[in-house]
């Protein structure tokens, strides 16, 4: 197999992997926030044992983040290292600025937040528990914003190949950044939102609910409900940008091979790129024009206007459809729940069990479609690392495919692994019953601590 | 020397600090992690909780120091991590291993809680191994042939040692009773191996690089230079005397932590005097691998404001889990 394909695809598997826990904890470090400022407001009981649940689901994500994290810091060298000779000047700050602002913040507050309860005041654990919150937000900024300016390149010029930085401003306000950092966060909150619904539906199924599981899923419903249909908004201004500055990827995503007005919106379609057209298209007339353009006679120019020059079709053209597609899911699925919900007073034991396993189902559903947007992004930037300018083949390392095959094999058994861990613990976290116990801590009080249910870690 | 020619020296001293601290703080939790399989059930949960609060920070360091590699000597990023590209995929895969078999030890059902400890053990051990062997590798030059390999083995198996020394000498610091009076024993037993690998990389290196060999056995070099080989054997002795004592018991049990990290300290700064100016040795220098002075200049704001804030707040976080440590609850 050809060496740059699988150190591709090596590189794919480690971001894959590592982006959905970050998708968890960026969004989930907000909620805690929230679950613990409602408790020090109200004092109930119910908001402070939702913060004790989910802060051990964040401390599994957070490591899972970490580590895998790691593994990327490493990977820049060992897979692209003519990535960093060409445009380390502009990569570096951003990556460094990344380790430097978010990644000690998150990391070194991490342990206060988790087991600092006792020994610190209730105001500096409230305060790292928002600077953990802060460090993954911030760690999110800087790396799309690195990624943005890879798909709309400024503020840079070239000298004997080497890119140079002319303006920072531009860089950090690079064309695609702002729409990006949105579609994100916003793709955070969503995870984290039908995660929360998806594992509270699961405890009332099990009838392993306790006090806290009503007011988890009201805050996802509401959260959900609210924040898809911003989310819509936001993907259709998002490609309307890609449209102004990656138009090939554009006419990957919706398989256009030559550039029509009045372009079909395909609900499916079979990509061939040998013959270069569609077998099995079914589309809706017009509509992919109105939607990109918005104009139903929008031109939307196809990829034979990009010869040698655009992404490979299927990946990009399916991927775009599973995410939309669960996007579709998640507007219905949120928007009934929460009105059921609503119609049964909150309380989710009257809620009719199909609703509940729909939810259940949707758990994990902000993954897939993550996962799925980053596809559209990424291999919808092929053949390019830097869009336009870098071809992805010139600064791929020259180790042995062989060693890149074997590894690449010890990393996927080991994600299988650890997701498959993952998914089971939270899983067998979530039928566990709350333990017994006093349940509130009295702050600054190592007694009261001791005395406080949680688990030992 | 203009501002320009010292800002990869700069890096390098920043990266240096990044790489030391690192070797350090997680040294101490994967000698921790190596020394589990010897401890009973109680004891496993106690040696977790003295790590636990600090572990994810320390890490950190390694990606300081990597990131700075790659930001500011991209050049040398790419050359030694391909050189070493399998080690680097192993130590990466046993980071992975420790740092998740952490968390899950405790929220897994009981009946998983052997495998993960397994694998907490496992991951620490793979990640200090290839650690070892990278450390090897990298101070010969990353060059090829048997005689280099065997000697990357040999590190591979003292630097492992000397991670267990230091964590044994953290449970020392850390706790009581018969956890830490085994501390002593598991200390004693890693010390040994410690010395005999500190022996061989200061026999080694100077053997096969000419330029190491100048510049520590040409005159006066030598004179000034001894105190360091003198200070290190000290220090080691310390400590192995100090094991002995009863006293690492009570009130002095942060000594012999503090003498491993002396001597962590040392060995250092004879590496770093050995390899400068090279980023790898005998090939590529600092500023034949530094990155432009105009993104080393936008880099160095960040360094100067961020480090004392991360040297700070770390400094807090040991304060705040300071003195013996206790059960970890979830706030």
């Amino acid at each position: 197999m050809d060496a740059v394909l699988l150190a591709r695809a090596q590189f794919a598997a480690n971001m894959s992997f590592h982006i959905l826990f970050p998708t968890i904890s960026i969004a989930l470090g907000w909620m805690l926030l929230f679950f613990r400022w409602r408790w020090l407001r109200t004092r109930s009981e119910p908001w402070l044992a939702a913060y004790r649940f989910w802060t051990k689901v964040f401390a599994l994500t957070f490591a899972l983040g970490v580590v895998s994290g790691i593994t990327m810091s490493f990977q820049f060298g060992t897979n692209w290292p003519g990535y960093m000779e060409r445009i380390g000047n502009i990569a570096g700050p951003l990556l460094g600025y990344e380790v430097l602002t978010a990644f000690f913040l998150e990391a070194s507050f991490l342990g206060i937040m988790l087991f600092g309860h006792g020994r610190v005041s209730e105001k500096l654990h409230f305060t790292s528990t928002f600077l953990v919150a802060l460090g993954t937000t911030i760690s999110a900024f800087w790396i799309l914003c690195l990624d943005s300016w890879m798909q709309t390149p400024v503020g840079f010029e070239i000298r004997d190949g080497v890119f140079h930085v002319t303006s920072w401003l531009e860089i950090l306000s690079n064309p695609s950044f702002p729409y990006r950092l949105t579609h994100m966060l916003l793709a955070s909150t969503l995870t984290v939102c039908f995660l929360l619904a998806g594992v509270s539906a699961w405890q009332v199924l099990r009838g392993a609910s306790n006090p806290s599981t009503p007011l988890v899923l009201r805050v996802a419903l509401t959260v959900a409900a609210v924040l898809v249909p911003v989310q819509v908004l936001v993907g259709d201004l998002h490609g309307l940008n890609t449209l102004q500055h990656q138009p090939q990827k554009i006419a990957a995503m919706e398989a256009i091979w030559e550039t029509e007005r009045g372009a079909p919106l395909l609900l499916f379609a079979w990509p061939d790129e040998k013959a270069r057209t569609n077998r099995h298209a079914i589309g809706i007339p017009r509509a992919a024009s109105l939607i990109l353009a918005h104009d139903p006679d929008g031109e939307i120019q196809g990829l034979n206007d990009f010869p040698d020059a655009h992404p490979p079709v299927a990946p990009v053209f399916f991927s775009f459809r599973v995410m939309v597609g669960t996007g579709v899911l998640m507007l219905l699925s949120s928007w009934t729940g929460w009105w059921m919900y609503r119609r049964r007073r909150w309380d989710p034991s009257a809620l009719p069990r199909p609703v509940l396993w729909v939810l259940t189902a949707m758990s994990f559903s902000g993954w897939v479609a993550t996962l799925a947007g980053w596809y559209v992004t990424e291999i919808g930037r092929q053949p390019y690392i830097v869009n336009g300018l870098v071809r992805t083949a010139e600064v791929a390392s020259k180790v042995p495919s062989g060693m890149i095959a074997s590894t690449l094999a010890m990393y996927i058994t080991l994600y299988i692994a650890l997701i498959t861990a993952y998914v089971a613990v939270i899983k067998y976290m979530a039928e566990k019953p709350v333990e017994e116990g006093p349940q509130t801590p009295q702050s600054g009080s190592a007694v009261a601590a001791a005395a406080a249910e949680g688990t030992a870690a | 020397m203009s501002f320009d020619q010292a800002l990869p020296i700069i890096f390098m001293a920043v990266m240096g600090l990044a790489m030391l601290t690192y070797v350090v703080l997680d040294g101490y939790d994967l000698g921790v992690g190596l020394l589990m399989p010897r401890a009973t059930e109680a004891q496993k949960d106690m040696m977790i909780a003295t790590i636990g609060p600090f572990w994810d920070a320390n890490e950190t360091w390694l990606v300081l120091g990597v990131g700075i590699l790659l930001i500011a000597f991209p050049k040398a990023h790419g050359v030694v991590l391909t050189a070493m590209y399998l080690p680097v995929a192993l130590m990466l895969i046993g980071l992975i291993l420790r740092g998740v078999a952490f968390d899950f030890r405790v929220k897994a059902r009981d009946s998983h809680k052997p495998l993960w400890n397994r694998a907490f053990f496992a991951g620490s051990g793979i990640a200090a191994g290839s650690q070892g062997w990278m450390l090897g590798h990298y101070i010969t030059g990353l060059q090829p042939g048997w005689q280099y390999q065997v000697f990357a083995a040999a590190i591979a198996v003292a630097l492992p040692a000397a991670y267990v020394l230091l964590g044994a000498c953290w449970l020392i610091l850390k706790t009581e009773n018969d956890l830490q009076r085994r501390a002593v024993e598991w200390a004693k037993i890693a010390w040994l191996p410690v010395v005999i690998g500190m022996g061989l990389i200061s026999i080694i290196t100077p053997w096969v690089s000419p330029t190491v060999r100048e510049r520590w056995f040409s005159m006066p070099a030598f004179i000034a230079l001894f105190p360091i080989p003198l200070m290190t054997v000290t220090a080691l002795l310390a400590a192995r005397g100090m094991l002995n004592s009863h006293r690492v018991l009570g009130t002095l049990c942060w000594i012999p932590f503090a003498l491993v990290v002396t001597v962590f300290l040392l060995g250092f700064f004879g590496l770093a005097y050995s390899l400068y100016p090279f980023v790898v040795m005998d090939r590529l220098t600092i500023w034949q691998a530094a990155s432009s002075p105009e993104a080393l200049k936008v880099i160095l704001i960040g360094v100067a404001v961020s480090v004392p804030a991360i040297a700070a707040y770390t400094v807090l976080a040991y304060r705040v889990f300071g003195g013996k440590a206790s059960e970890l609850r979830y706030a």
